[in-house]
């Protein structure tokens, strides 16, 4: 095995850990961008390392364009197996061949690997949303013994209430001592959710491609940058960032150049980034020193300041055994009494 | 603003020093062709992998901030340095920018200049030129012209250089307080225009000139009588600008006739172009280097990055260039970026190009500074014909 998993804390589900790899240390929990071409789009390897980029995602497809290219993508440490893959929103016995075609694969690619000693083969679970064929494949996978695991085939257009369970059932199966990987996640709340429920390691493009649209990640949700109104607001994208597009230009400058110059993707971009890598640090210290639940409730007032905490985060936290009434509009909490007023029960459920 | 001129070459050819905001720069210089202040592609971030204090010239046109930002938000923030948050660099405002801001001489009439830009066609007025300028606060900027393409009738260009000293004295007149103003000398592809243009300048309280109107279809060969009409009128001591020139052939011809500061656009057009330089800027580089045809084309100036020839080069754009791209990319690379349209690419060009060309003009000053400008120019000018 070519990585060492180390947890340093944990809350209820959720850990803080140390990953080691041959060429590298990093804290989990973890978001790694994605690197579709060879390249994060519009960032160079030193910007990169300045926003603290740990682990970037390569797809393979275009090593066959640059076989010979030098670089941070040459050399990868943690490979995932080939899989079959099916989108969440269709049913039916496609979904079954697939996950057992998956556990053939792994084998495959087992056979086939031919650096165990340096490169870590993570396996894919897959199933679709239903729960009897995602415990047969992590009991598969499990039985293999690989380095690592990611949890696959979602993030796909199911809802939000199916993705959270499927996470939830692989999180409590899969072996606690080793990463648990969710592919696709995703947006900072979505992370936060996994992370409660014991996941280390997410990749996604949703960072760098709402940049190239104008949209800022924030603690608030999302800054779209292209609104009027931001042609004349001289404040920073995100006050408490302390990144380099945060400390030096404002909404307004920022505004003048989205969608309409590269530099404003890059700016943005590079912003995205460092909020999920911050995101990533954040998520991790507080599990470290005993504030995890603190920090999410934190983040979900934040988010949602009037209170109105969609109903899958909360059944989530719930699971998660994280109690986050704090952050919840107070009328949710109502029993049996009905305030004095002209509400019926319906009503009252709606705010 | 303060310049002084150190050094001659073969008559007209000077090096001088310039000293402008916190900054000290050598001439002959170039200033960085940039988007609303930035730099086309390359992030603010890594602007200081380039050499200082040459890369610290900015050009910068006002007009594009037409696009999105309001002149009154750019004064609330405090001006080009803090919007920008390059505190380090000196902004050099012409209206002009060659890529996107073109003059459209026919629209010009006696009440502003006209712009093609890419909100649509714009007349500027003098009064608000000076809004803008007011506003930007950048450390030199040049007075409003009305640039005409050389081939315009004489009636057109005979009055294209009465409006442009009259608003060169508008804008004097409404100038803020900071900021060294450069007089705009305009005169098409007439010598007589030119000199009288010139002439009339020389007597205005202005910091340096602005050689205007060039780069508008006048041929290579007009251009050294047009501009020595025109430097001939003007004080030795004071430093001349000048838009439109790219090439270096142009520059040299520039530098030839007594200009100091450039603004080029060829660094923009080889990056988009996917054009990275590679003519030695080493003596020895440039004594070994072997003029046999290569088999990359018939271009040894430089390489286009999209041929198929480079798949597999693992050697960086120029070996030895310590640039941040040849440093640490190769031409492989560099190859499959462009061929998959990612942003990096004009990024990393954008680095290479700029390096490489300011170590073009430290040459020249080099040659200058030894005396042997002319020598240099026509080793150059023979050695890529």
């Amino acid at each position: 095995m070519a990585l060492r998993f180390e947890v340093l804390g944990r809350f209820n589900r959720a850990r803080a850990a140390q990953l080691t790899l041959p060429h590298f240390v990093c804290q989990t929990p973890l978001f790694m961008p994605v690197g579709t071409q060879g390249t994060i789009k519009g960032l160079a390897t030193d910007q990169l390392e300045e926003i603290g980029c740990q682990i970037i995602l390569g797809n393979t497809g275009w090593k066959a364009n640059a076989p010979n290219t030098r670089g941070i993508y040459s050399n990868p440490n943690i490979i995932m197996a080939l899989d079959d893959v099916v989108k969440t929103t269709i049913t039916g016995p496609r979904i079954e061949e697939a996950m057992y075609r998956t556990l053939r694969w792994i084998d495959r690619c087992i056979a086939a690997h031919k650096r165990p000693h340096d490169q870590n083969l993570f396996g894919i679970v897959q199933g679709g949303l239903d729960p009897v064929l995602r415990d047969i494949c992590v009991r598969g996978l499990v039985d293999r013994n690989l380095p690592g695991y990611a949890i696959g085939g979602l993030a796909g257009g199911e809802d939000k209430d199916s993705f959270w369970r499927v996470v939830a059932q692989c999180t409590a199966t899969l072996p606690k001592d080793k990463p648990r990987y969710v592919m696709g996640v995703g947006y900072p709340l979505d992370i936060v959710i996994c992370s409660a429920l014991g996941a280390d390691m997410y990749d996604c493009v949703y960072p760098t491609r709402t940049a190239r649209f104008g949209t800022a990640l924030v603690p608030e949700g999302v800054l779209k940058l292209k609104h009027r109104a931001m042609a004349e607001d001289t404040r920073p994208i995100d006050p408490t960032c302390a990144c380099m597009v945060c400390k030096n230009y404002t909404r307004a400058y920022i505004h003048s150049l989205v969608t309409k110059d590269a530099m404003g993707s890059q700016l943005l971009s590079f912003h995205n980034l460092y909020y999920m890598m911050q995101l990533s640090k954040n998520l991790h210290s507080s599990i470290v020193q005993g504030k995890f639940p603190e920090f999410v409730c934190n983040f979900l007032q934040k988010m949602f300041p009037k209170g109105d905490i969609p109903e899958w985060v909360c059944n989530a936290m719930e699971v998660a055994e994280i109690d986050i009434s704090s952050c919840c509009a107070p009328f949710r909490y109502i029993q049996a009494t009905k305030v004095q007023s002209n509400l019926n029960e319906d009503e009252i459920q709606a705010v | 603003m303060k310049f002084a001129v150190k050094a001659w070459s073969n008559g007209r050819a000077r090096a001088g020093i310039l000293h402008l905001g916190t900054s000290t720069i050598d001439t002959p210089s170039l200033l960085l062709s940039t988007r609303k202040g930035l730099p086309h592609f390359i992030s603010p971030d890594l602007l200081s992998c380039l050499p200082s204090p040459e890369s610290r010239l900015l050009h910068v046109s006002p007009l594009h901030f037409l696009e999105g930002l309001s002149m009154k938000t750019i004064s609330k923030i405090g001006g080009l340095h803090q919007l920008l948050g390059l505190h380090d660099h000196c902004f050099v405002s012409v209206p002009r920018d060659s890529i996107q801001c073109l003059p459209e001489a026919n629209s010009t009439n006696k009440i502003g200049a006209s712009f093609e830009t890419p909100c649509g066609r714009l007349l500027i007025k003098p009064v608000e030129y000076m809004e803008m300028i007011s506003s930007t606060r950048p450390e030199l900027w040049a007075t409003l012209a009305d640039e005409v393409p050389a081939w315009v009738s004489d009636k057109r260009n005979k009055t294209s250089v009465d409006r442009t000293i009259k608003w060169l004295d508008e804008c004097i007149s409404l100038s803020p307080a900071s900021g060294a103003v450069f007089g705009a000398i305009v005169g098409g592809s007439s010598l007589e225009e030119r000199r009288r243009c010139a002439q009339e300048v020389a007597t205005r309280n202005v910091s340096g000139y602005w050689v205007g109107g060039l780069g508008l279809g006048e041929s290579m060969d007009e251009r050294p009588a047009l501009l020595n009409a025109v430097i001939e009128a003007l004080p030795e001591e004071k430093p001349r600008l000048i838009c439109g020139l790219g090439l270096p052939e142009e520059i040299l011809q520039g530098i030839a006739a007594g200009v100091d500061l450039f603004e080029s656009t060829y660094i923009y057009h080889l990056t988009l172009g996917g054009f990275a330089l590679t003519f030695p800027l080493d003596r020895t580089q440039i004594n070994a280097l072997n003029l046999a045809p290569s088999d990359v084309g018939s271009d040894p100036r430089k390489i286009n990055l999209r041929a198929t020839v480079f798949r597999k080069d693992t050697m960086p754009i120029v070996e030895g260039c310590t640039c941040y791209t040849c440093r640490n990319h190769t031409r492989a690379y560099i190859n499959h970026l462009l061929n998959v349209h990612e942003m990096l690419a004009q990024i990393l060009l954008e680095i290479h190009n700029t390096h490489h060309f300011l170590g073009f003009f430290r040459l020249i000053r080099e040659a200058i500074n030894a005396g042997r400008f002319e020598e240099f120019r026509k080793e150059f000018v023979q050695r890529w014909r």
